[in-house]
């Protein structure tokens, strides 16, 4: 059923696929995720709807190969089938007219942000968007982001392209400039949007980020994936993934991001063992 | 002739305890034939059979008896399945102890215990996977109405079963991958091997029910749609979402719901990690909050994982723990140990965020509660610390509100549970019933099966008459 129906490669170890998921694509909106196993014995893991076709019954997964499960994504073809995709999960973003809004992306993160983008373009909004990454050729759906935007930012730590940066410099220099931002949005790797939430806080603007904890079910049923947010316990698949970035407990998320590292590490051993060269990712 | 009753239940074969703690394997391996005819034959067939009302689906126990002890098994297990779809489960898990047993006539009998129903309830549903030939029934057609059942535990699978006997179109709608409920992600395979529950819900299938996984309705479908499609809809989706006890320390590495442990363990078999690709952490020293079958079963599968102590810290005494007498045993055997009326306040963790230990409160009883049971009270200045690096929290679930969230108009009552007429489980919007743990909270597998029998009898009845109007 959820076939592979294109696959391209987009950056070193990052893939942009779409699958069949007729049920899915219904009533997804932007901010909510699907949880996928690739075949029986696998894991079930979270990823973002990127982007979805309603008339042809698909949806997009834009992912990074981190380990064992993304590995074998990425080494999946098209007319292959993951074995499950459940979904639409999770509490979609807010899109609604907020003024401006500032909207930051980092690594795979920007696959995410970029429906909530043009979700937010849609609604009249005036979007400035910040994209960042190590170099120039990490910063991924440029192009896209860039066609609901009224205003693009690229930072790059090498300086390769647009701002000698990291995507924190980018917020400063728009307020600094003068803009007023309503809100913000931050979405990419757990260290970015601890940093873009405090600098957010600093520059006195409300801020979304979206979390990304280890989940199991995706449905509310286990707890795994609970993570602190003003002082409370919150199930990021059902009461998020977006929180409010002012009230997370960021090192506590940083250590259960952890919790599984020993045996992530065997698993993707064992099976690079299997697989042999993966010079190609 | 009561004198030649005799006094205990025929012996049950069980993997010896020192091997067990080292292997998922069934701990109750059955009854031979002789065994089970030996058993059967302690059963007086009294006329009272006060074992029949002791028993929530009301399943004819001396009738089944009877016809086992004539070695007529099909037609023992033919009784058994008019009045209960799931016999090799409930035979298993069922608190008989509290139901038929607990009532039975030889177990009144001085120093007797009574007959073993649920071993012999199991023994013939497993002679009949093994040897009888499946009844073929005639498969579902629409002309009666289409039904769809939310949920695929034990409440939602008996709805569907009936249902399609009775000759509808059913569709389950299962949030998992595969079906079964807690059946398949809550009970350990040690205790109820998936095997068992997948040849039961095999046969489920086989009545043409449809079930289709991956569907979590009030996401992938919404309850309108489903009111567009269907005649009516039965709504078993449990008591799924875990609670935790909030104490200090509850999001360190290390500590775990009892619903993610298991799930982790049962259902995504991360017990044959790395074979299979779901991590679980092992714990050494594994301290598990709470007494009831859910807290017997995290401890005895963290024991199995390879834990060097499994502790049990419950802040009542023994007499008010609610676990099965059987899974109690078991756990003692295995050398679980329990801590009564010690009640933890706070998990304490290193600088990485890994649990290292249990800060505990001792606790005494005082007058009963709201549940009749004493209330235990702490006892200020008794503080200590247990060394764990693993802590299981077991102390109970509450209603999964994904579905309840998109659905305002369905009455819940104060405990956030679905309001339901227990005889018929109808709700408060017409066409729409519920049963199982969503309306009456956790409570047993038998009790969500005789829900499920009640409204499938309530939704025959609703649209039969809707038809002829
Ligand atoms: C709501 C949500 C949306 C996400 N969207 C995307 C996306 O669009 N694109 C993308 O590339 N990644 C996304 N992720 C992260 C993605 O789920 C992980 O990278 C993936 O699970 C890694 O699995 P693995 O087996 O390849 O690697 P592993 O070796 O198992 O893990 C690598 C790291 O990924 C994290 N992780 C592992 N297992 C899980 C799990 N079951 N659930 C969540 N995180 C886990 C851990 O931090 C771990 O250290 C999202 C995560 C969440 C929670
Ligand atoms: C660890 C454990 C041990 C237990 N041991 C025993 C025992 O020994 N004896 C005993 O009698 N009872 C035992 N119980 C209790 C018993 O399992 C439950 O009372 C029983 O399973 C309840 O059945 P149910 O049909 O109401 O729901 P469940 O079995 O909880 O099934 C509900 C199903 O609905 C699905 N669902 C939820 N929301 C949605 C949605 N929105 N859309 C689609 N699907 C959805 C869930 O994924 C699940 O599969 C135990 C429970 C646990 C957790
Ligand atoms: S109460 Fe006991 S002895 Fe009487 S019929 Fe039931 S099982 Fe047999
Ligand atoms: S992933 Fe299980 S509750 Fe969120």
């Amino acid at each position: 059923m959820f076939e592979i129906l294109e696959k391209e490669r987009i950056a070193p170890k990052e893939y942009d696929m779409w699958i069949n998921a007729p049920r899915v694509v219904n009533h997804v909106k932007p901010g909510q995720f699907v949880v996928i196993r690739t075949h029986k014995k696998g894991e079930r893991i979270p990823l973002t709807v990127a982007d979805f076709d309603r008339e042809n019954g698909k949806i997009r997964l834009i992912f990074q190969a981190v380990g064992k499960t993304t590995y074998e994504m990425a080494a999946m073809k098209v007319g292959d089938s993951f074995s499950d995709v459940v979904g639409p999960l999770g509490t979609p973003s807010e899109i609604k007219k907020h003024g401006t809004v500032l909207m930051i992306g980092g690594g795979v993160g920007i696959a995410a942000l970029f429906p909530i983008i043009r979700g937010l373009k849609q609604m009249g909004n005036k979007v400035i968007t910040i994209l960042g990454g190590r170099t120039s050729d990490l910063v991924i759906m440029k192009k896209e982001c860039a066609e609901y935007s009224d205003e693009m930012i690229i930072t790059t730590d090498d300086g390769s392209e647009g701002i000698k940066g990291v995507v924190t410099d980018g917020m400063k220099a728009v307020v600094n400039r003068g803009d007023h931002v309503d809100y913000a949005w931050a979405i990419g790797p757990t260290i970015m949007m601890k940093f873009s939430a405090l600098t957010a806080k600093d520059l006195g603007i409300p801020i979304w980020v979206s979390l990304n904890p280890i989940m199991v079910d995706g449905t509310g049923m286990c707890g795994a994936c609970r993570v602190t947010v003003n002082g409370n316990i919150k199930f990021a698949c059902v009461d998020g993934p977006e929180f409010d970035g002012h009230g997370v407990s960021w090192d506590e998320l940083m250590a259960r991001l952890k919790q599984y590292k020993d045996q992530e590490k065997i698993s993707l051993e064992k099976y690079l063992s299997e697989v042999g060269e993966t010079s190609w990712l | 002739m009561a004198l030649k009753i005799p006094n205990n239940k025929t012996p049950i074969a069980e993997q010896k305890p020192q091997e067990r703690i080292h292997n998922f394997k069934e701990v109750v391996l059955g009854y031979t034939l002789e065994e089970a005819i030996t058993e059967a034959n302690r059963c007086l067939q009294c006329p009272t059979h006060p074992c029949v009302s002791g028993c929530p689906v009301g399943i004819d126990i001396p009738g089944f008896i009877l016809q086992l002890r004539e070695n007529n098994l099909e037609k023992s297990h033919e009784i058994l399945k008019s009045y209960n779809n799931l016999p090799a489960v409930c035979g298993r898990v069922c608190p008989q102890e509290s139901q038929c047993e607990g009532v039975c006539t030889v177990g009144v009998m001085k120093d007797h215990e009574p007959v073993a129903i649920g071993k012999l309830e199991r023994f013939v549903a497993d002679w009949n996977a093994s040897h009888g030939n499946e009844s073929i029934s005639e498969k579902a057609n629409s002309k009666k109405g289409k039904v769809a059942v939310v949920g695929s535990g034990p409440s939602g699978l008996t709805v569907a079963a009936d249902l399609a006997k009775k000759g509808y179109e059913v569709s389950v709608f299962e949030a998992f991958h595969e079906a079964g409920g807690v059946l398949m992600y809550g009970i350990p395979e040690f205790r109820l091997p998936k095997s068992i529950v997948e040849r039961e819900i095999n046969s489920i299938r086989k009545l043409g029910v449809n079930i289709e996984t991956n569907v979590v309705v009030g996401k992938t479908l919404t309850i309108e749609e489903l009111r567009n499609d269907y005649d009516a809809i039965f709504i078993g989706t449990g008591a799924g979402t875990p609670r935790f006890m909030n104490n200090p320390g509850t999001n360190l590495n290390g500590v775990y719901s009892a619903s993610e442990f298991l799930t982790r363990i049962n259902f995504m078999h991360s017990y044959e990690f790395p074979e299979y690709d779901t991590p679980i952490r092992v714990g050494k020293r594994v301290v598990v909050v709470g007494a009831g079958n859910v807290a017997m079963d995290a401890s005895r599968s963290a024991l199995r994982l390879g834990a060097e102590k499994s502790m049990i810290v419950y802040r009542r005494s023994e007499k008010e723990m609610p676990a099965r007498v059987e899974e109690y045993h078991h756990a003692m055997q295995e050398g679980i140990e329990f801590h009564w009326l010690t009640n933890p306040i706070e998990y304490i963790g290193d600088e990485n965020g890994n649990v290292t230990g249990v800060k505990c409160i001792k606790m005494k009883l005082g007058e009963p509660d709201a549940s009749g049971r004493r209330r235990p009270i702490p006892i200020e200045g008794s503080e200590f610390t247990i060394e764990a690096d693993m802590v299981i929290e077991a102390i109970g679930q509450t209603s999964n509100k994904v579905l309840l969230n998109t659905f305002p108009e369905l009455k819940l009552n104060k405990r956030g549970y679905i309001e339901a007429d227990p005889k018929t489980g109808k709700t408060s919007v017409e066409g729409v019933y519920a049963g199982g743990d969503i309306v009456t909270g956790a409570a047993t597998v038998i009790l969500a099966m005789g829900a499920g029998k009640a409204a499938a009898q309530a939704i025959d009845e609703y649209i039969s008459s809707k038809k002829k109007a």
